[in-house]
């Protein structure tokens, strides 16, 4: 269903009647702290479980309780799951926000609130659905300290009997939810039926939206995207971890700690075959990761953007004296404090050539949780493969939302550990020189501390160097390892994974994005089909530096679009940098910085009016 | 035909290693620079030892002290970091190896003003290594500017006096955690030696803050940090004799005149009691000691603090015996069926 019929249906009329099925956003809007979470989780996956595509996003303030939150569930039986602009059901249950929040309402929406807040007087072209929370949660919840809790679990139930949705499917999300404490599920589930009964005896439906099972989630799981890289991380062999908590990576390492508490404990000796540390600050975490790399270990560390800030002059170090290590950098907005709890993609450019003097690091783009579990893999194997620090570009959008994903499958190839020299080697070659491009790909040979042979050893420094990695201020020494280093990167561009290029013979324009603009992206691309009759090619770009058929691609079309979620066009300034100048003319800029997730429809608006279309 | 005796067989150590491989490069620093004593005694103390140097990490931040690591330990794997944060690669590289030896060298810009914050953490996590600070009050490499640990009213060359308290790096270790924790002198080759080696047979952090004059910038009148001050005010503390784990204890102790300490390797070090009796497991003593130090300009010297009982970091971890970094895969990716059930829990 196209959105002018949406619309149509939402206005009344004699489409009224038409019910709207499987294609709506529901915003719940609370307090932080209150333990909403749990009943918007429930929610999500008992839509999720009736086969529904589903996504959702958490709009959270930098608090921890007593601030206004947002949670907004889409579901979309075509499986657009970006986020949608307009909310069609609004729980309103943060009095503070409850005017506004169904001022900003369109016409035709659905508003359940809270009877005491008499929202019904503010418009008269929304469906009202007033709710005795606290009368409803008194029988059912005794424990006056619960009540808060549990009274979210209501609007759960509210909703069960407005949009159809299946209330055995609702228990099942939640006792999964509460895992093992059973009683307090139980707890919850009462109130989820309390609210089912006060619908079904007082409310009368009058709006379209409404769900109908659909079989369209197979064998998929839901997860969150920093869940999704720890995992990654675990099967890439990862043995130190150091980070410093921060907005929005904290929750990367902590369910790496969970899950290598698990699955990382060696059986026979009951001993970690890792190290979790968390560091003093990000200035020594990433040196940790660094010093972890240097000697041999799978080291990563996981930080946003301030973080990113601090760590920038060992990261010049570690490409300049060639040290793996991997960087999850989950973006958000900046600077030091601010918005800290939205989503931006704004360190592309800066984290591209991270540090002083001449540097320039490989980047992956995971757009969901599959890449971010994928891409952690191969983010492991290249840091080793290229001896360098390698960065995985999350987003607050991706790391922390819960997404719809394909299950995760299982590594085919064996764990790449790079050129690493043993004693063995040493012995019979003799000894080797550090530094030394022996294959032409710009990548040499190491030898790991602990190796038991005399010529093992060598300098690791900042300070100019010769092949032999002794100190050296020669212009020829150091104008040539500069050389080999950008001959690494070039080797790099084939090693980083390869744009996802989806080319429309027909259309004059292309389409670039990459990451979590992903999803509003394809969106958008049948916006422009179908409402304008504007077909387009689409390359998503995956790693940096950039893959050849990034070249090719702008190359074939007449003017192509960067999308993207940040003010200055990083994505596109990087392209500019990058590829052939006699391109630069073909680009345009689609750009959007708010701290929400990027909409389809802001990219299409942007676009029909850059085309004139 | 007279008979020429043949050349004496080269002096080879305990693990059959001659000298050479625990030297260095020669060194760049200025003749009787305190550093080159300090690096001269590291190469005695490790040969001696018998220290593997393959198993032996060296590493340092940025300053005159930071190049020194170039200068000795040629057979061992050196990193040169960024300044203040060696304390962090150090950590990281006994993460991925706890089987390697670290011996970070400092100085007192690198360690007491940026470098700070590392080197308390590390003192309080207690992690295994030797972390020496080149002591000298004033930043070399830049031209003799004050450091954090210059004392009050020292001058320097242009004449500029230092008014703020100087930090004292050993009352802080011993504030955080370290376990081993000490001050001597470059110019004292008894007791640096002694304390290096005995350095190297104990499990946790070790602090050696070392006087080491700067010859260029700091060893005039007026500072404290000169070798004529310390000619004139080194109070060592007791007097240190250190019996490696590989020889045989001979001498009897008198009984009231020395300590006897076992370290964790086993080797011995007697404290031979001076003027007073001085009791290195009592972290109280040790600051006092340290507060009159910095009341009287009298440098206290020698083993401040000894605690042989607190576990180190590696071992809070519970870390499999073979290095991380040495892991085969089958040990650190898990099975595909470890991924199927946490797909499961997914759904």
């Amino acid at each position: 269903m196209s959105t002018v019929e949406v619309l149509s249906a939402r206005n009344g009329g004699p489409a009224a009647a038409q019910p709207v099925v499987n294609d709506f956003s529901i915003q719940v809007a609370t307090v932080n702290g209150s333990g909403s979470q749990t009943a918007n989780m429930v929610l999500l996956r008992a839509l999720f479980q009736m086969g529904i595509p589903v996504s959702a996003k958490n709009l959270f303030p930098s608090n921890i309780a007593g601030l206004p939150t947002w949670y907004t569930i889409r579901a979309n039986k075509r499986g657009f799951i970006g986020r949608k602009k307009e909310i069609d059901v609004l729980v309103a249950m943060n009095p503070e926000t409850a005017e506004e929040d169904v001022r900003s309402l369109d016409p035709g929406s659905a508003a359940v609130y809270d009877v005491s807040l008499g929202l019904n007087r503010l418009r008269s072209d929304l469906h009202f659905y007033p709710v005795p929370f606290d009368k409803l949660v008194t029988p059912v919840c005794p424990d006056a300290k619960l009540r808060k809790l549990v009274r979210n679990m209501i609007y759960d139930g509210i909703l069960v009997h407005l949009l159809g949705i299946d209330a055995e499917e609702v228990r099942k999300a939640l006792f999964k939810q509460f895992k093992k404490k059973v009683k307090a599920a139980e707890l919850n589930w009462k109130a989820v039926q309390a609210g089912v009964e006060y619908a079904q005896q007082s409310l009368t439906k009058t709006d379209p939206f409404r769900v109908e099972r659909m079989n369209a989630n197979g064998n998929k799981i839901v997860i969150e995207g920093n869940a999704a890289a720890a995992i990654g991380a675990v099967f890439a062999g990862f043995t130190v971890a150091t980070w410093y908590p921060i907005t929005p990576s904290s929750s990367l390492c902590e369910t790496l700690t969970d899950y290598a508490r698990k699955l990382r404990i060696d059986p026979e000796t009951g001993k970690a075959t890792f190290a979790i540390v968390q560091a003093e600050d990000e200035l020594a975490s990433i040196g940790m990761a660094i010093g972890a790399g240097w000697a041999g270990a799978r080291s990563m560390t996981s930080t946003a953007g301030p973080g990113i800030s601090l760590m920038s002059e060992f990261i010049g170090l570690g490409y300049y004296g060639e040290v793996p290590t991997v960087v999850f950098n989950v973006q958000r907005v900046g600077p030091s404090t601010g918005l800290p709890t939205r989503t931006a993609q704004g360190d592309l450019l800066f984290t591209a050539y991270l540090s002083h003097g001449d540097t320039k690091h490989p980047m992956l783009f995971p757009s969901g949780p599959e890449e971010c579990y994928t891409m952690a893999m191969q983010a492991f194997d290249l840091a080793e493969e290229l001896q360098t620090p390698v960065f995985v570009m999350l987003d607050l959008d991706l790391g922390m939302n819960y997404w719809m994903s394909e299950p995760f499958p299982y590594p085919k190839e064996p764990l790449q550990r790079g050129k690493v020299l043993t004693a063995a080697d040493l012995e019979r070659m003799g000894g080797f020189a550090r530094y030394k491009d022996v294959d032409g790909d710009g990548i040499a040979y190491r030898t790991l501390p602990g190796t038991e042979h005399p010529g093992a050893a060598y300098f690791t420094r900042g300070s100019g160097h010769n092949d032999k990695a002794g100190y050296s201020e020669r212009p020829d020494d150091y104008v040539r390892n500069m050389d080999r280093l950008v001959r690494k990167m070039e080797t790099a561009k084939h090693l980083v994974p390869a744009p996802v290029v989806d080319v429309n013979p027909k259309a004059r324009i292309g389409l670039i994005a990459l990451g979590t603009t992903h999803w509003a992206l394809v969106e958008s691309r049948d916006q422009l089909e179908q409402e304008h009759d504007t077909p387009t090619s689409y390359l998503r770009v995956r790693g940096f530096p950039f893959h050849e058929h990034v070249s090719d691609f702008v190359a074939r079309h007449d003017r192509v679009y960067v999308v993207e979620q940040n003010r200055d066009g990083q994505l596109l300034s990087l392209l500019r940098l990058e590829l052939d100048p006699a391109l630069q003319t073909r680009f345009r800029s689609v750009r959007y910085y708010g701290g929400l997730p990027i909409d389809a429809r802001t990219i299409t608006d942007e676009i029909v009016q850059q085309e004139g279309l | 035909m007279s008979t020429v005796a043949p050349p004496p067989p080269p002096k080879v150590n305990r693990i059959g290693l001659e000298l050479a491989p625990y030297k260095g490069l020669k060194t760049t620093l200025c003749a009787g620079c305190g550093h080159n004593s300090i690096s001269e005694r590291i190469i005695e103390s490790f040969f001696e030892m018998g220290v593997a140097p393959w198993r032996t990490i060296k590493l340092s931040g940025i300053g005159c002290s930071s190049k020194s690591p170039a200068y000795f330990l040629n057979m061992s794997h050196g990193f040169n970091s960024v300044h203040g944060r060696m304390p962090s690669v150090a950590t990281g590289a006994l993460l991925a190896n706890r089987t390697l030896l670290a011996l970070g060298v400092s100085g007192d810009g690198d360690t007491a003003s940026i470098g700070i914050g590392q080197f308390m953490h590390l003192m309080r996590r207690n992690l295994s290594m030797i972390y020496i600070i080149e002591n000298n009050g004033c930043y070399g490499l830049t031209k003799g500017q004050f450091s954090a640990t210059a004392d009050p009213g020292s001058k320097l060359k242009t004449g500029v006096i230092n008014e703020l308290p100087a930090i004292d790096t050993c009352k802080l270790a011993i504030e955080l955690g370290a376990t081993f924790v000490a001050r001597s002198f470059s110019g004292d080759k008894k007791q640096l030696g002694a304390l290096l080696r005995a350095a190297i047979g104990h499990r946790g952090t070790v602090l050696l803050d070392i006087i080491s004059p700067c010859v260029t910038f700091n060893d005039h009148e007026g500072s404290t940090k000169s070798y004529s001050y310390m000619k004139d005010h080194d109070e060592p503390l007791h007097e240190i004799d250190f019996v490696p784990f590989f020889q045989d204890i001979e001498v009897d102790i008198e009984p009231g005149t020395t300590r006897d300490v076992t370290l964790h390797d086993g080797s011995h070090v007697r404290l031979k009691k001076l003027a007073d009796d001085y009791d290195p497991s009592n972290r109280m003593a040790a600051m006092q000691v340290l507060e009159e130090s910095a009341r009287t300009g009298e440098v206290a010297t020698g083993l401040l603090f000894l605690d042989t009982t607190r576990p180190d970091f590696l071992e809070l971890l519970n870390l499999t015996d073979q290095p991380l970094a040495h892991l085969p895969e089958k040990q650190t990716r898990p099975p595909a069926s470890a991924l199927a059930e946490v797909m499961e829990d997914l759904r």
